[in-house]
């Protein structure tokens, strides 16, 4: 019998040699006389475990990694076809504490399936929330989501359902679902890996939406950046199509659903919905004035639904298993699982999908193990390059949307980036503001202006120029970008300013650079 | 070049938003999208030229010159930076002898920051021609080039 061996074609695993790793496991079979038959999966999200080569073993799959082309030709000698001893055995994948656990519902098939394989997707459940869906009424389905507790996990965390309910209730020829994709958060990668590990489960998500408030096309507005999910995405639409998920007759429904994926072009403003919009519909990503609301009035004028890929992607389990089974994970009103992503200066970076309620610290040391360098985390910025930088006293807040906002930070989209105590504030601080000022669309002044004039008041307390003055002025100026913005870039652009200034003012403080 | 528009356009006839497709389109094609085709895409279009330049320059995918053979990306986002991306793209600037924004006088590779690549687990990340490396020292970038340069 053919041994099955898994290795990852995630965008993470292959930039670190996954394909050389899967092409030296075929040579070396080959040469060997050995029958193996190469699977390729998304990742588990022990991203630094990758490349990750599981061999089936029975019933479980068994890990070894990381793995280079190098460690082939020993891994076959040690037969680890057959569950063999070697130095960089890990013993079945499942119960690597750091994936053990974790409570995977929206990635419950992220590293497992075939993501282009329709079949297997079925095997695993795939389509049994659309199913349900389909017995139901928009109204019930709507409600099913709302009572789920499901808050957008693109990063403003509005509920879901009343999303949707306003949709469902607003009467039109047409109305569109859009998936925001543009997921261009420093530190987050779940919507990337969701798409390249299970992209069946993101259209099927779409296609419940679409079913909910009577949606008949829909748009998933890809970032550019990320070439291996428009693949995986583009492969699983045509599958979809062709087993006639997708199209005319919606699983025998009598429904149209039509879906297609639209490229970014590099703008981190198209992540905002109303710039989204704007870039679908073919113009600048420029920010649009609300109310209307795209739910109301959106895409080419239509009541809209724009959710993030991970709220999306996590209504089948709440359709399948139902929204009290999905409610009943999380705190407070922060329901459901949550995929964090820990990145930057951490030794065990990767994917963790957990009920809210984890407190960073339990991330940062029991998942993440601590930095990378071994210094000691001198701070995270949780929620991307607009998230506030937390310091150490402050890690045993919850992962928890209430929690966050309460020491003046937010959750976003999940990512949280560790830096070690080499990390100068004042630069980073410094970043934000040129950040801001690279990638504003350049509507508002207070975000187009102020984050260059953000910039260079920095630089003058760098330069030990009357940095009294130009502290007060820096404060000043992030108040009004605040209150003056119209969406989040210029609004939460001083989130990590301020933060910074806070908890880290003696960074600021340091003789004076030239 | 002509007909080349004319059949990109062609192909994206009733589409509904079309000229980011429309542009995607051209520089798939081309690498870049020149200038002289912006008028004739807005006549295309039914848009005006400066709608048309407007949505190709405030994009930062869309080039308005040809690019290097190859084009390098880095990445300047937080998690690279934590993990020595700041080293990490000086080395590339010092090693290609250009800075971000510019090609090669032998015209072989464009270098361009690139705010975040998605592989913040493998930081610091670079892409080069929709190849994506992680966990990237400066003797590994090193060592992509020379596979690069090695190609005939």
């Amino acid at each position: 019998m053919s041994a099955v061996v898994y290795v990852s074609r995630d965008a993470a695993a292959l930039s670190v040699g996954a394909e050389g790793v899967a092409r030296a496991i075929a040579r070396e079979a080959a040469s060997r006389g050995i029958e193996v038959t190469l699977k390729r999966h998304g990742t588990r999200g022990m991203c630094w475990l990758e490349p990750l080569v599981e061999v089936v073993v029975g019933s479980e799959r068994v890990a070894y990694g990381p793995v280079t082309e190098r460690d082939i030709p020993g891994l076959f000698a040690a037969d680890f076809l057959h569950n063999g001893a070697h130095a960089l055995r890990l013993g079945c994948v499942e119960e690597i504490p750091y994936f053990a656990g974790q409570q995977r519902l929206t990635f419950e098939r992220v590293g497992v399936i075939e993501p282009t394989n329709l079949t297997d997707y079925l095997q695993h459940n795939g389509y049994e929330g659309l199913r349900r869906a389909l017995s139901m009424q928009p109204a019930e389905i709507v409600q099913a989501v709302t009572d789920s507790g499901l808050r957008g996990r693109g990063g403003a965390a509005f509920p879901t359902g009343i999303k949707w309910k306003t949709v469902l209730d607003t009467p039109a020829s047409h109305k569109y679902v859009t998936c925001n994709a543009d997921e261009g958060d420093s530190g987050t990668f779940a919507d990337r890996m969701l798409m390249e590990g299970d992209p069946f489960l993101l259209i099927e998500g779409m296609t419940i939406a679409a079913v909910a408030v009577g949606a008949t096309q829909g748009y998933i507005y890809l970032r550019i950046e990320y070439p291996h999910a428009e693949r995986a995405l583009t492969e699983a639409i045509r599958s979809a199509y062709d087993a006639g998920y997708l199209g005319a007759d919606v699983a025998g429904s009598g429904r149209r659903f039509d879906l297609e994926v639209r490229m970014g072009a590099g703008a981190y403003i198209c992540g905002e919905e109303t710039s989204m919009l704007e870039s679908l519909e073919g113009r600048r990503g420029e920010v649009r004035v609300r109310p209307p609301l795209p739910a109301v009035k959106g895409l080419f004028g239509r009541p809209t639904i724009v959710n993030n890929v991970i709220s999306l992607a996590s209504v089948p389990v709440i359709l399948r298993r139902g929204a009290q089974f999905y409610r009943d994970f999380g705190v407070g009103r922060s329901r459901g699982t949550v995929p964090i992503q820990l990145a930057g200066n951490i030794k065990r970076a990767g994917l963790v999908e957990r009920a809210f309620g984890l407190s960073l610290r339990e991330l940062l040391y029991d998942y993440g193990g601590g930095s990378a360098s071994g210094r000691p985390i001198r701070t995270v910025q949780v929620g991307g390059p607009l998230g506030a930088y937390i310091p150490e006293s402050q890690f045993d807040t919850a992962i928890d949307y209430e929690a966050l906002s309460g020491i003046g930070a937010l959750l976003g989209h999940g990512g949280i980036v560790a830096f070690d105590d080499s990390v100068d504030m004042a630069r980073m601080a410094r970043y934000a503001m040129e950040f801001c000022a690279i990638e504003s669309c350049g509507k508002c002044t207070p975000c187009r202006i102020g984050s260059t004039r953000g910039v260079e008041v920095i630089d003058r307390i760098l330069h030990g120029v009357d940095r009294e003055g130009n502290l007060q002025l820096l404060e000043e100026l992030c108040e009004t970008m605040v209150e003056g913005s119209l969406c989040g870039l210029g609004g939460m652009a001083p989130f990590p300013v301020r933060s910074a200034l806070r908890h880290f003012r003696d960074d600021f403080l340091k003789p004076p650079t030239r | 070049m002509t007909e080349e528009l004319s059949d990109i356009l062609d192909a994206h006839a009733g589409v509904p938003g079309p000229l980011l497709l429309v542009l995607h389109a051209i520089q798939r094609r081309l690498g870049f999208v020149p200038a002289d085709a912006v008028p004739y895409i807005a006549e295309r279009l039914n848009l005006s030229r400066a709608e048309v330049h407007g949505v190709l320059s405030f994009y930062h995918h869309f080039r308005r010159a040809a690019p290097g053979r190859h084009v390098v990306q880095v990445c300047r986002a937080e998690s690279c930076q934590a993990m020595g991306g700041d080293a990490l793209a000086r080395h590339a600037q010092t090693r290609l002898g250009i800075q971000f924004h510019e090609t090669t006088p032998d015209g072989e590779f464009s270098l361009e920051p690139v705010y975040c690549l998605g592989n913040c687990a493998c930081s610091p990340a670079v892409m080069i021609d929709e190849e994506l490396f992680g966990r990237v020292s400066p003797e590994q970038f090193d060592a992509l080039l020379a596979t690069l340069d090695d190609e005939p």
